[in-house]
C-alpha cells in the first residue's frame, strides 16, 4: 500500500491529447474515483500509472519512487481491465493463481491455495474454480478478473469500470464488498467509472476529468456541493442539476446562469411553472416542469398528485451561480 | 409434417447435404483409393486395360519397395529354399532378396527435412509474426511486402542461383541445406498466416500478464502462445505439406546423401520398366505421416479457444 503522486503527466495519441497535464496525489489508503464520460482520459491515466503506456511528460511516483522507466511488473500494481482479459486457456483457479506464481511473487503453493479460496469466497465463485475461464457468464468473468487483482497485495489497485457489465443487484453487492475489502486492507485504490452512484458511494476522493484534464479533485461531498463548473455539477446528482438562465427567477443574481439541484427547488411561491408529467419511482417522485419553455426537473412528496398541466410556483434555494462560460461564480 | 425451425434443418436438407458431402468425398478419394489398390496389385494387373477393380491382392509391390533383388540360376534357387514369405514372393521371378532398398533411408530424409523445416519455419515465423503484430517495427509494411514477394514467383524460377549458391556453400545434397531452403520458402507463408492469427488475440491478455508480474517474453509464451495454438497447428500443416511433397528442388539439389522420398519413389525400376505397384506402395507409405500429423492437429484446427473471454 502506498501513496501515488502524479505530477504534470501528459499523453497524446497522434493529435489527440488523451491526458493533459494532470497532477494529483492519491493518498495511502484512499479510494479515489476518476469520473468522466467516455474519452475523458480516465483509462489512459490508469494505463500511465500501471506502465502499460509511456508518459509523454511528467512523473509518476509510487511510494516515493519515480517509476518512469519501470516495467508494469516492477511497479507492483494490480489492475482490473474493463474487458475482463481472463486467460482463456486456463481455469478460474489458474487465472487467480497466475499473478501469485509470477517470477516476482513466487508464492508457495499452499499460500496460493489459501488466497485463491479466500478470494473466491468473497466474490461468490468457489463453485466455479475448476471451470474454464471461457465457460463463465459475463458477471462471473468480471468477478474473476477482480479476484485476480485481489489475490495480490500491491502498492495500488487500478480498476477500470470493473462493475460496468454486472447486473444491478450484483453491482450493488460488489460495490459494498469492494469498499469493505478496501477499507479492511487499507488498500490504495484508483477506480475509473462513469457511474456516479459508484463514485458517490465508494470514493474517499473524486477526480472529475474533462477532455484529458483534471477539472476538480475533492471529497464526494465537496464535489457535489461545491462544483467548480457546470460540467462538474452535471457529473453528479440524479436527476441532473438544472442549469437555467438566472432571469427566470426574481431577485438578485450573482451570475447569468443558475444551477439548481432537484432538491434545491422549493415549491409554493416564486415563478410559475407548468407540470408536464410526474414520474413515480417508488422511493421518489420526479416532477418534470416547463418553466417559460425551459425544462426543469424537481423532486416532490411521493404521495402528492400533480396532474399534467397544473401550474405551480417554484423558487430557488441555495442556488449555484455560473458565468456564461460555465465557471462557478459564487 | 414438422414445423419450420431456423436452427434445425429439415430432413430433406440433411439428406441433400449428406449426399453432396459423400459425393465430394468420393470424388476426392478416388486417386487415393487407386494408389492404395495399385500397391497391392501384381505388375501385370497394375497396367492392365481396362483397369482391374477385382484382383488377387499381393504384397509384391511392398516387397519390391523395401528390398533389392538379383536374378539367380536355377541351381542356386534349388540349393537355397526360401527363407520367408517375402523371399517366396520374389522367387516367382527367379530372384532372391539381397538386402534392403534405399527407400527407408529416403523416407527418413523426408522426415528429417520435412519436420525440421516445419519446426524452423514455425519457430522463426511465430517470433517474427508476434513482432510484426505487436511492436512498432520500422518500415513494417514494406518488410511484410518483401517477405511476401518471395512467394510471387514459382520457387523453381530461382533454381539456378540457388543451385550455384548451394554448391559454393557446400550445402548441396545436405539435410541442413534442404531444411534451410524449405524454411526459406515457407517462412513467408508462416509469417503472414501467423500474424493474422496473433492479430486476432487481444493485447489485453499480455497487458494483464505484464501487470501480473511477468516479463514481455514470459507473457508471450505463457499467454499468447497457447492461444495461437490453432494458428500454429494449421500453419504447421501447410508448411509440412509443402516441404514433404516438394519435388523440383529435391531432384535438383539432392542425390546420394540427402535425397528425399519424392524424387526417389518414381525411379523404382522393376522388370521391363517402372515397377508401378512398388511406386504405388511407396506413395501410400509416403502419405501416412502427413495424414497422422493432420489428424493430430485436427483438434486444434476445430477449436476456437479464444472465443468469448474478452468482451469486445
Amino acid at each position: 500500500m502506498a501513496e501515488v503522486v502524479l505530477e504534470n503527466i501528459s499523453k497524446s495519441f497522434g493529435n489527440l491529447k488523451a491526458v493533459d497535464d494532470i497532477s494529483m496525489t492519491i493518498p495511502n489508503g484512499a479510494f479515489v474515483v476518476l469520473l468522466g464520460p467516455t474519452g475523458a482520459g480516465k483509462t489512459t491515466t490508469l494505463r500511465l500509472i500501471s506502465g502499460l503506456e509511456k508518459l509523454d511528460s511528467g512523473t509518476v511516483h509510487i511510494a516515493g519512487r519515480d517509476v518512469g522507466i519501470d516495467t508494469p511488473a516492477q511497479r507492483d500494481v494490480a489492475m482490473v481491465f474493463q474487458q475482463y482479459s481472463l486467460y482463456p486457456h486456463m481455469t478460474v483457479r489458474e487465472n487467480l493463481s497466475f499473478p501469485l506464481r509470477s517470477p516476482i511473487l513466487k508464492t508457495p503453493e499452499d499460500e496460493i491455495t489459501r488466497k485463491v479460496n479466500e478470494v473466491s469466497e468473497i466474490l461468490q465463485i468457489p463453485h466455479k474454480l475448476d471451470n474454464k475461464a471461457t465457460e463463465l457468464s459475463g458477471g462471473e468473468m468480471q468477478r474473476v478478473s477482480i479476484g485476480r487483482a485481489l489475490v495480490r497485495d500491491p502498492q495500488i489497485f487500478l480498476m477500470d469500470e470493473p462493475l460496468s457489465s454486472l447486473d444491478a443487484k450484483l453491482r450493488a453487492d460488489l460495490r459494498v464488498e469492494l469498499k469493505r475489502i478496501q477499507a479492511d486492507l487499507g488498500s490504495t485504490l484508483l477506480y475509473v467509472t462513469h457511474d456516479q452512484v459508484e463514485a458517490m458511494t465508494m470514493a474517499t476522493h473524486i477526480g472529475v476529468l474533462e477532455n484529458g484534464r483534471l477539472v476538480q479533485y475533492g471529497t464526494p461531498r465537496d464535489i457535489y456541493e461545491n462544483p467548480g463548473s457546470v460540467y462538474v455539477a452535471s457529473r453528479l446528482g440524479l436527476p441532473r442539476i438544472n442549469i437555467l438562465p438566472s432571469g427566470l427567477f426574481e431577485g438578485d443574481h450573482k451570475g447569468p446562469q443558475i444551477g439548481l439541484r432537484p432538491e434545491n427547488i422549493i415549491e409554493g411561491e416564486g415563478s410559475e411553472a407548468r407540470v408536464i408529467r410526474a414520474e413515480h419511482l417508488g422511493d421518489q417522485t420526479r416532477l418534470h416542469l416547463d418553466l417559460n419553455d425551459h425544462p426543469v426537473v424537481t423532486l416532490i412528496d411521493v404521495h402528492q398528485d400533480y396532474p399534467s398541466g397544473k401550474v405551480i410556483k417554484i423558487r430557488p434555494h441555495n442556488p449555484l451561480y455560473f458565468d456564461a462560460s460555465g465557471a462557478r461564480v459564487n | 409434417m414438422s414445423s419450420f425451425s431456423v436452427t434445425e434443418p429439415s430432413n430433406r436438407s440433411k439428406w441433400i447435404a449428406g449426399f453432396l458431402v459423400i459425393t465430394y468425398a468420393l470424388i476426392t478419394m478416388i486417386p487415393l483409393v487407386w494408389i492404395l489398390l495399385t500397391g497391392f496389385k501384381s505388375p501385370a494387373d497394375a497396367i492392365s486395360y481396362p483397369p482391374k477393380v477385382v484382383f488377387d491382392p499381393t504384397l509384391e509391390g511392398y516387397v519390391n519397395l523395401f528390398t533389392t533383388r538379383t536374378r539367380q540360376t536355377q541351381e542356386f534357387l534349388e540349393a537355397n529354399p526360401p527363407q520367408n514369405w517375402a523371399d517366396e514372393i520374389v522367387r516367382q521371378y527367379d530372384m532372391v532378396i539381397v538386402g534392403p532398398s534405399k527407400f527407408g533411408e529416403r523416407f527418413m530424409n523426408s522426415v528429417i527435412i520435412g519436420f525440421g523445416s516445419t519446426f524452423l519455419s514455425i519457430f522463426l515465423g511465430t517470433l517474427a509474426a508476434y513482432a510484426f503484430s505487436r511492436f512498432k517495427v520500422p518500415l513494417k509494411d514494406d518488410l511484410l511486402f518483401f517477405i511476401l514477394s518471395t512467394r510471387m514467383m514459382p520457387p523453381v524460377a530461382v533454381a539456378i542461383p540457388i543451385f550455384l549458391m548451394f554448391r559454393n556453400l557446400g550445402l548441396s545434397d545436405t539435410h541442413l541445406g534442404m531444411i534451410l531452403l524449405y524454411t526459406g520458402v515457407n517462412i513467408s507463408l508462416a509469417v503472414w498466416l501467423l500474424k493474422g492469427f496473433i492479430d486476432e488475440i487481444p493485447r489485453e491478455y499480455e497487458e494483464a500478464a505484464l501487470i501480473d508480474g511477468y516479463t514481455r517474453f514470459q507473457a508471450f509464451y505463457k499467454v499468447v502462445l497457447p492461444q495461437a495454438a490453432t494458428g500454429i497447428a494449421s500453419t504447421a500443416i501447410f508448411c509440412l505439406i509443402f516441404a514433404w511433397n516438394e519435388y523440383a528442388f529435391a531432384v535438383l539439389l539432392t542425390s546420394a546423401n540427402a535425397q528425399t522420398a519424392p524424387p526417389f519413389i518414381p525411379t523404382i525400376i522393376g522388370i521391363g520398366g517402372l515397377d508401378w505397384p512398388a511406386v504405388a506402395a511407396g506413395a501410400t507409405i509416403f502419405l501416412i505421416p502427413v495424414m497422422i500429423f493432420t489428424i493430430l492437429m485436427r483438434k486444434h484446427l476445430l477449436r476456437g479457444i479464444t472465443f468469448g473471454a474478452v468482451r469486445k
